[in-house]
């Protein structure tokens, strides 16, 4: 028989661990967005060594699993004197598992820009530093937000695995649950529900950043060209 | 804040700055792998000159143009503006200039491209305006303000809070002219200006530049739009694979060249626009 009454006994833990999920993530997230968007500058430089260094980092980030790199970090940290707590050790994991994701993405959106933008800026002469904030991000962000909005959810989903960490997160707490309780149906169909729910916020968020940041897309309309002829001609 | 005077035209002349000459470009050689694009180019370009490039695809006008603010690198020989080596220091052997001095070199260097290259996140004041925040450090109220003379110089203050989506081709080349104007360039290059245009809002963009040109602006222009070489132009350039195989008045070079492929070229063109 379904007990929903141990969702609100346990609702204080589980809402305190869904409040770590949501840190873990966002912090992750943000570590992962600035990182991968410093290395995806880094790439572009005209230096080859550091290039491969920057692939390689992002092969061996993509090929291998997210708890492999997590354990190492954690548990293999120590043995070369980096001794970090569970929760900093996930969140600087997930930044890292994230940060060569969106180094990819940043990448393919570096390279949409239309190099006209960049030239018609050069030509005028902006430096380089303009040019990437005034040019190239805002252009950016057109392409690459329905990607980033994607990888943002798939990370809320990668937060379960600093459980094993110990991180007191979401799942670890109902981990605890079902441990004590044995109610492990219910224990599922929370986890299900705050998952869903935290992904859903990302995408419906994403949705709207989306239309703002595209909203001067809007296709030209048919008036206007003739009677500013005129104007100029006048 | 930068003072900014009404007009966006450098000076007719001055007694000392028309010695030298605006553009010299001498000996210019540029190839793409064993692709040779430009050969031995001598070109001199006088102040408040229009200078029009022309000539078939491939010719190598348009990567002529781009070498002379140093968008497209040259091999070999020197293009000045102003005495001023484009892209390199006056060391023997010479080094590619910093970047800083090269954006000091082209913020006098105005440039309007084929495809407009507004940035379309920005309006059309915004996009005039951008610049003279970012290069000239004006702050933004008065950077604003003159952004608005100029898109009323081009005929387009009543689009000035327009996205470029919203404009049409000719609108967004008057912006994209708007812009460069609005830096106080000495000198400006066009990139086929009218050539991504439908031909209803070609007379437009070219009007624009007729009243540049009437204002004494030195003008440098890849076109194939005859009409406008042969009525606006002080000088015509021929190129041909890469060379200039004609030279001179639009007179000279349309009417009296007995340059074969000028002959050719031309004839090709009338039959084209002839129906």
């Amino acid at each position: 028989m379904l007990d929903l009454a141990l969702l609100v006994q346990y609702g204080p833990a589980l809402l305190r661990g869904f409040g770590v999920t949501i840190l873990c993530w966002g912090a992750g997230c943000l570590i992962g967005m600035v990182l991968g968007f410093v290395l995806m500058l880094l790439r572009q430089l005209p230096v080859k060594p550091l290039r491969w260094i920057i692939r390689a980092y992002i092969e061996v980030i993509r090929g291998t699993p997210f708890l492999i790199q997590l354990f190492l970090l954690y548990s293999g940290g120590p043995s070369i004197g980096l001794r970090l707590e569970a929760t900093t050790a996930g969140i600087l994991g997930l930044g890292l598992y994230g940060s060569a994701y969106f180094a990819e993405i940043f990448r393919a959106g570096y390279q949409a820009v239309p190099k006209g933008q960049v030239e018609a800026a050069l030509s005028l002469g902006m430096s380089y530093g303009s040019i990437l904030r005034r040019v190239i991000v805002p252009a950016m962000l057109v392409s690459t937000i329905p990607a980033i909005v994607n990888m943002m959810a798939i990370l809320t989903k990668e937060t379960v695995v600093l459980s094993i960490i110990t991180v007191p997160e979401l799942m670890y707490e109902m981990q605890t649950m079902a441990a004590e309780t044995f109610a492990t149906f219910e224990t599922i169909l929370g986890m299900a529900l705050f998952y869903w729910l935290l992904v859903e916020v990302v995408s419906r968020l994403g949705r709207r950043l989306e239309a703002r940041v595209t909203r001067f897309l809007t296709h030209a309309s048919p008036q206007g060209s003739s009677t500013e002829t005129a104007t100029a001609r006048a | 804040m930068t003072a900014v005077s009404q007009t966006a035209t450098p000076p007719r002349s001055s007694a000392a700055g028309d010695a030298v000459p605006m553009v010299s470009i001498r000996g210019v050689g540029k190839s793409f792998g064993t692709n040779e694009v430009l050969r031995d180019i001598d070109l001199t370009v006088n102040r408040s000159e229009v200078v029009c490039l022309i000539g078939p695809s491939g010719s190598g006008k348009s990567t002529l143009l781009r070498c002379i603010n140093f968008l497209e690198v040259y091999d070999r020989g020197e293009i000045r503006i102003e005495g001023k080596l484009v892209g390199y220091t006056e060391d023997a052997p010479r080094r590619r200039l910093s970047n800083r001095d090269l954006r000091d070199l082209r913020r006098n260097v105005g440039m309007v491209f084929q495809q407009f290259n507004l940035w379309p996140h920005m309006t059309a004041l915004e996009n005039v305006a951008e610049a003279l925040v970012q290069v000239r450090g004006m702050d933004k109220a008065a950077a604003a303000a003159h952004a608005r003379r100029m898109l009323d110089r081009v005929g387009l203050a009543a689009k000035a809070d327009s996205y470029p989506a919203r404009l049409s081709g000719g609108q967004q080349q008057r912006v994209a002219i708007a812009r460069v104007i609005a830096m106080e360039p000495h000198l400006m290059l066009f990139d086929e200006p009218t050539s991504a245009l439908d031909p209803e809002l070609v007379g437009e963009v070219l009007q624009v530049m007729r009243d540049l040109a009437a204002d004494g602006m030195t003008m440098v222009v890849v076109t194939h739009e005859m009409g406008f070489a042969a009525n606006v132009a002080d000088k015509v350039a021929f190129l041909d694979r890469g060379r200039i195989a004609a030279f001179g008045t639009p007179r000279e070079v349309f009417h009296g060249s007995m340059e074969p492929r000028v002959q050719q070229f031309l004839q090709t063109y009338h039959e084209r626009n002839s129906f």
